[in-house]
């Protein structure tokens, strides 16, 4: 054993105030979920497999069937690039709650639970965590662009990149949200599926919105996700449905809603 | 350090509300090594996770360190180092890496959490492995690494959930040492629940926990004290087991019997009563062999909850449970 010569110690950590203590806290964690993607290489690569799918095969396939109906006047593949792109970042987002029911069920999220952060400092770690893994993968996906004949400029390409990034928080945060209740991985798998699948298919990702029928418009109208496809598709292809403030404030208020959900379950007792 | 004042902790199951912890008062000390016995679901890990801040006490107050434990949570985590009896470790990460995030999330500077892993390391014999990653890691090792994060920020409360369960006898050893050398250096407090009795031998106190309340607090001396001077243990036939006890229970006012194996009575000798030998001699039954003991802490255990700590064990057979029902 070499053990050094300690000082009877009283406190020897100098805490730092609550706030910065805090900032350190959602860096800390955030830093875990980097490391842990990057060890899972493997994941990120096969993640990116079906939105490439959808993208060559369903958007090749069905590109001459539908020819220059869509608004902008593009093709069908150019048509669902911004709705697999969000995809991707609402597929992968959730699976930050998952990672959460995960920590639950390892174990881990105790040594979290007992460290000295506040809850809100948890939840906005996670988020922070999850949402930065959704972009890496949405940015994988996105560097693809100049394939599907899309040309942007230095400040369309920040906004979308912006883009993404929100459409990923809020994702992480309603996954985050779903998980505080949940104790097992698989049940949360079933409970995502059944979820997430309406909301991206009624979020106009593969279809126009316009010349819906009613029931189908009003669900497309409510749909959260519907807003976030508009916005990408109006930076990426000049083409959107609603008006850009409509889907800039929807999505704002749908994130904000979800990271205020989502820390306001966590700061309830939890079971561990 | 710990001021437990009449605690209540209910749960609402499907089953109705169960109370866990039944108004439970305990003052534990700076620099004390305190031991909370019990059976299992006698309201252990409860009281833990509401002094570690997970749950939140139904009513009663807790105070660490002059501090609530519901109104300042963050000041009474960054005093407790806990060490959980399941695993709590991020397996997809190093032991170097687990140890680095819960410096961090404590606040630790960059040179204070390089020098405490090197020093901990060393002490769980896991430097040499500080790199792989946890997954690759035995049950033992685990442990390890986890009881050296507890230890990593200078905790002045150690809590430890049943700690060594796992570990062979050489670790648990140097852990002790290192966990008694802590409480000197940093008057360390330490609060324990264990299965080994042997360890809770060596607390400055111990509570007998039992359904929801203490039933019995002292040092383990006086605990063992009050069991009585000397434990029989007799090996009789099976079939008399029954009346043997009723005799010595109608003609000496012996009582507290238990037994482990068939044809086995253990029971505690009451003071001021006549010697061992005359008592034995006078049983109207044949008895094969006769062994005397000092009491341990797992006669005070069953004399105090009627409950067996070791047969309480996952491990205890059927025959064991069954036999027990029948006296």
């Amino acid at each position: 054993m070499t053990e050094g010569v300690i000082k009877p110690l009283d406190s020897p950590i100098q805490l730092p105030a609550p706030i910065y203590r805090d900032l350190r806290a959602i860096y800390t964690l955030w830093l875990r979920d980097i490391i842990r993607l990057w060890r899972d290489k493997v994941r990120l690569v096969g993640s990116l497999i079906q939105p490439v799918l959808f993208l060559f095969i369903l958007g090749g396939g069905l590109k001459g069937r539908f020819s220059g109906g869509f608004s902008g006047g593009g093709n069908y593949q150019q048509f669902i690039f911004p709705g697999i792109l969000a995809m991707s970042i609402l597929f992968t987002a959730s699976f930050a709650g998952i990672a959460v029911v995960w920590d639950r069920e390892v174990g881990f999220l105790k040594e979290v639970l007992v460290a000295p952060l506040s809850r809100t400092a948890v939840v906005l770690g996670k988020v922070l965590g999850g949402s930065t893994n959704s972009l890496v993968q949405g940015l994988i996906l996105f560097s693809l662009y100049p394939f599907f004949g899309i040309h942007l400029n230095p400040a369309r390409f920040i906004l979308a990149v912006m883009t993404m990034f929100v459409i990923g928080l809020a994702q992480t945060a309603m996954g985050i949200a779903l998980s505080v209740r949940m104790s097992s991985s698989q049940g949360f798998m079933v409970l995502l599926n059944f979820i997430i699948l309406p909301l991206y298919f009624l979020s106009g990702a593969m279809f126009p919105l316009n010349g819906l029928p009613k029931w189908l418009s009003l669900a497309v109208i409510l749909d959260p996700v519907t807003y976030g496809v508009d916005l990408l598709r109006g930076i990426l292809l000049g083409a959107h449905h609603f008006s850009l403030l409509v889907d800039i404030l929807a999505l704002g208020a749908f994130g904000s809603i979800m990271i205020f959900l989502a820390v306001r379950l966590f700061n309830m007792e939890s079971p561990v | 350090m710990i001021r437990i004042e009449n605690l209540k902790k209910e749960f609402v199951t499907p089953s109705g509300i169960r109370t866990a912890v039944k108004g439970l008062d305990l003052k534990v000390g700076t620099g004390e090594f305190f031991a909370l016995l019990g059976p299992n679901g006698a309201g252990k890990t409860t009281t833990i996770s509401i002094l570690a801040t997970i749950l939140k006490p139904t009513s009663g107050s807790v105070r660490v360190d002059d501090l609530d434990v519901e109104k300042e949570p963050h000041l009474v985590r960054q005093k407790i180092g806990i060490i959980f009896q399941d695993p709590s470790l991020d397996d997809r990460l190093s032991a170097l890496e687990n140890m680095e995030f819960h410096g961090r999330l404590y606040g630790m500077s960059r040179n204070q959490r390089r020098e405490r892993t090197e020093i901990l390391l060393h002490m769980v014999d896991l430097w040499n492995r500080k790199d792989d990653l946890v997954r690759s890691f035995s049950g033992g090792m685990r442990r390890r690494l986890e009881i050296a994060r507890g230890l990593m920020h200078y905790p002045r409360l150690l809590i430890l959930d049943e700690p060594t369960i796992g570990l062979d006898p050489k670790t648990r050893r140097v852990i002790w040492e290192y966990v008694h050398q802590s409480r000197k250096k940093w008057g360390m407090t330490v609060f324990l629940t264990t299965h080994y009795l042997e360890e809770a031998d060596s607390a400055d106190r111990v509570g007998v926990m039992d359904e929801g309340s203490l039933v019995a607090l002292d040092t383990p001396e006086k605990l063992k004290k009050m069991v009585g001077p000397e434990i029989v243990i007799l090996q009789t036939d099976p079939h008399s087991l029954e009346s043997v006890c009723q005799y010595l229970e109608n003609t000496f006012g012996i009582r507290d019997f238990h037994s482990e194996a068939p044809g086995e009575l253990t029971f505690p000798m009451p003071t001021g009563v006549e010697s061992v030998i005359n008592i034995v001699r006078s049983i109207p039954a044949s008895i094969r062999s006769m062994t005397i003991r000092t009491p341990d802490l797992d006669d005070v255990f069953i004399q105090m909850t009627g409950k067996n700590m070791v047969l309480n064990q996952e491990n205890a057979s059927p025959f064991h449970r069954v036999y027990r029902g029948k006296l």
